[in-house]
């Protein structure tokens, strides 16, 4: 098989040298670019499986180079960003970014993060069942197994689990679930959202306070593993 | 001694003149019980009280108005201004003098009163800065001095270092590097408060969820126990989730930091007439008691306690509540170990008509 390319386009030279070696010893296939007009020609010139995409670059910012890139390249974009940006970050993941991850991070999240964006990007088998870990859910059927066992769930939070399920591994911002489940002119009404994220983790978690398929993230919103 | 009165120059001239007229009035009724020479006192008073609140120029001529007043009306013969008695003239001159120096002298001196707390104030920042300088050299320096010995080993005695003691190197980097990150962290969040560029974004929040990350975070069966019981009916809150979680984020890890052996930190939040009470509570040594209002003051750190800590932690915590419009307090548990009360403002929301169907 050949070996999955990525892209990565980051000024800094250290952290390109990092994720050459990290990269390349996991049997990718690493190109760089130091800046985001080489990026751009890059990516144009051979499209990579996968684009890691440094948010802050010196000569445009990551998120022109992200809309740019997405007039036309549909696999998965991945940002890297500094702490502490969240709206960068819901920003960027509401034009198309498909994940992100903060520096510093640890190596085996980024390659976690990865693995799940390549993963995605390639169409298994359409399918309405979908099996994940202790959970079975039937799309079509609009049924919820957990452990075997039937699990009751209303419209609403059968709505919302079946996004949550068809984005498997991907953050959905809180605009994005709010659009998707109530509709245009709720995307601020993010109480609605906790609290069916709540009632939703009281019938699919083990233990709702330390929810191992519904995960928070802080200011942008949720992602569903 | 007073500070000079924030009063407009033209209120200041105004009050000097009615108090002058007014003391002048009450002693010229008194003045067949008291005799006339008493009342260049009783005015020489006035225009001292009035040079402790007042700039130089009202207080010149609240005295030379009240020179003029005493010589008119109570010195003999009255109703002119010409004096009688050599004795008089004399002391309608010293009068004038003393009003004089009195109200220079009493201005002089709090202007050096004022120059010495700006001295004062400046010594206060300078003395800051060195334990800044100090406590940052320490705690970033220990870390990078940590990574690069470590780096150093590893390249150089490959041959000779056993794969435990590399493996306990790597891991000494790892744990540098994680520390590192936390100081800059700290010191970030340091300098968004004395900037003033923190401002809360509140947004709905599970606070149940939030203590319950913050624990994940500091988990450790070998080194500490976090107890939290949640209270289910709690509603959601209109809050500031980040700044709350660093608030948090920080009183836990100085819980578990300082706390002697296996560190038990108890944590709970209610919400009770618009506002959200959270403790954080551990069983460790307390504070001293004298300590204790000091204990959130920039670069502080107790007295004799170990390295590790920048003294940033809770002063960061106390900028942030405040940012948040809430108050944070410490206190002894009679049973031992300190307890962290937050009490935040916010709003709550009930749903209670949102269709769930």
């Amino acid at each position: 098989m050949n070996k999955e390319e990525i892209l990565i386009i980051e000024d800094e030279a250290q952290i390109r040298k990092l994720l050459e070696i990290l990269l390349e010893s996991n049997d990718y296939k690493v190109w760089q670019a130091l800046s985001g007009k080489e990026g751009i020609v890059l990516a144009a010139n051979h499209p990579p499986d996968l684009i890691l995409l440094d948010i802050g670059l010196p000569d445009r910012s990551g998120h022109e180079i992200l809309k740019e890139l997405r007039t036309w390249y549909n696999r998965p974009i991945l940002m890297l960003s500094v702490q502490d940006k969240e709206e960068d970050i819901v920003s960027a993941l509401d034009h198309g970014a498909t994940d992100y991850i903060t520096k510093p991070f640890r190596a085996a999240e980024l390659l976690a993060r990865i693995r799940s964006a390549l993963r995605r990007s390639q169409p298994g088998p359409a399918t309405a069942c979908i099996t994940c870990d202790d959970l079975q859910i039937d799309l079509a059927a609009r049924t919820v197994k957990k452990n075997n066992e039937p699990v009751r769930l209303t419209s609403t939070e059968f709505n919302l689990l079946a996004l949550f399920v068809k984005n498997e591994g991907r953050v959905l911002t809180h605009h994005y679930l709010l659009k998707e489940i109530w509709g245009p002119g709720f995307q601020t009404e993010t109480q609605y959202l906790r609290v069916f994220v709540g009632s939703l983790r009281k019938k699919i978690e083990d233990n709702p306070n330390q929810p191992r398929h519904l995960i928070t993230e802080s200011r942008v919103g949720y992602r569903f593993i | 001694m007073f500070s000079p009165l924030q009063l407009s120059i033209r209120f200041q001239y105004l009050v000097s003149i009615l108090l002058i007229f007014l003391v002048s009035g009450v002693s010229y009724y008194l003045t067949d019980y008291t005799g006339y020479r008493v009342v260049a006192l009783v005015l020489l008073m006035t225009v001292s009280v009035l040079a402790m609140l007042f700039r130089i120029l009202p207080v010149l001529l609240a005295a030379l108005l009240s020179a003029l007043i005493w010589n008119y009306f109570f010195i003999p013969p009255r109703f002119t201004f010409h004096i009688d008695h050599t004795e008089d003239a004399l002391m309608f001159l010293l009068y004038f003098l003393i009003a004089l120096i009195n109200a220079v002298l009493t201005i002089k001196i709090r202007q050096a009163e004022s120059r010495a707390r700006d001295k004062e104030e400046k010594e206060t920042t300078i003395r800051l800065y060195n334990t800044l300088l100090n406590s940052l050299s320490h705690e970033l320096r220990t870390p990078i001095a940590t990574i690069l010995g470590s780096v150093d080993t590893l390249k150089e005695n490959r041959d000779k270092l056993s794969e435990k003691n590399q493996a306990e190197l790597l891991t000494e980097i790892d744990t540098a590097g994680i520390r590192l990150n936390r100081q800059v962290e700290n010191l970030l969040n340091m300098s968004r408060l004395e900037t003033g560029l923190l401002k809360p974004k509140p947004e709905w929040c599970d606070l149940n969820e939030l203590v319950h990350r913050v624990i994940r975070k500091y988990e450790n069966p070998e080194t500490c126990t976090l107890r939290f019981e949640p209270d289910e009916m709690l509603p959601l809150l209109k809050i500031d989730g980040g700044l709350l979680e660093t608030v948090l984020d920080n009183l836990v890890q100085n819980a578990i930091q300082y706390h002697p052996g296996h560190a038990l930190v108890d944590l709970s939040v209610r919400y009770e007439s618009n506002t959200c009470l959270i403790t954080v509570s551990d069983h460790g040594a307390g504070f001293p008691e004298e300590e204790i209002p000091r204990v959130f003051d920039k670069f502080y750190r107790l007295p004799d306690s170990k390295t590790g800590g920048s003294g940033l932690g809770l002063s960061i915590v106390k900028g942030f509540v405040e940012a948040l419009s809430g108050k944070v307090s410490l206190e002894n548990n009679k049973e031992g170990g300190a307890k962290f009360s937050l009490s935040i403002p916010a709003e709550a929301s009930y749903l209670k008509n949102l269709k769930n169907e």
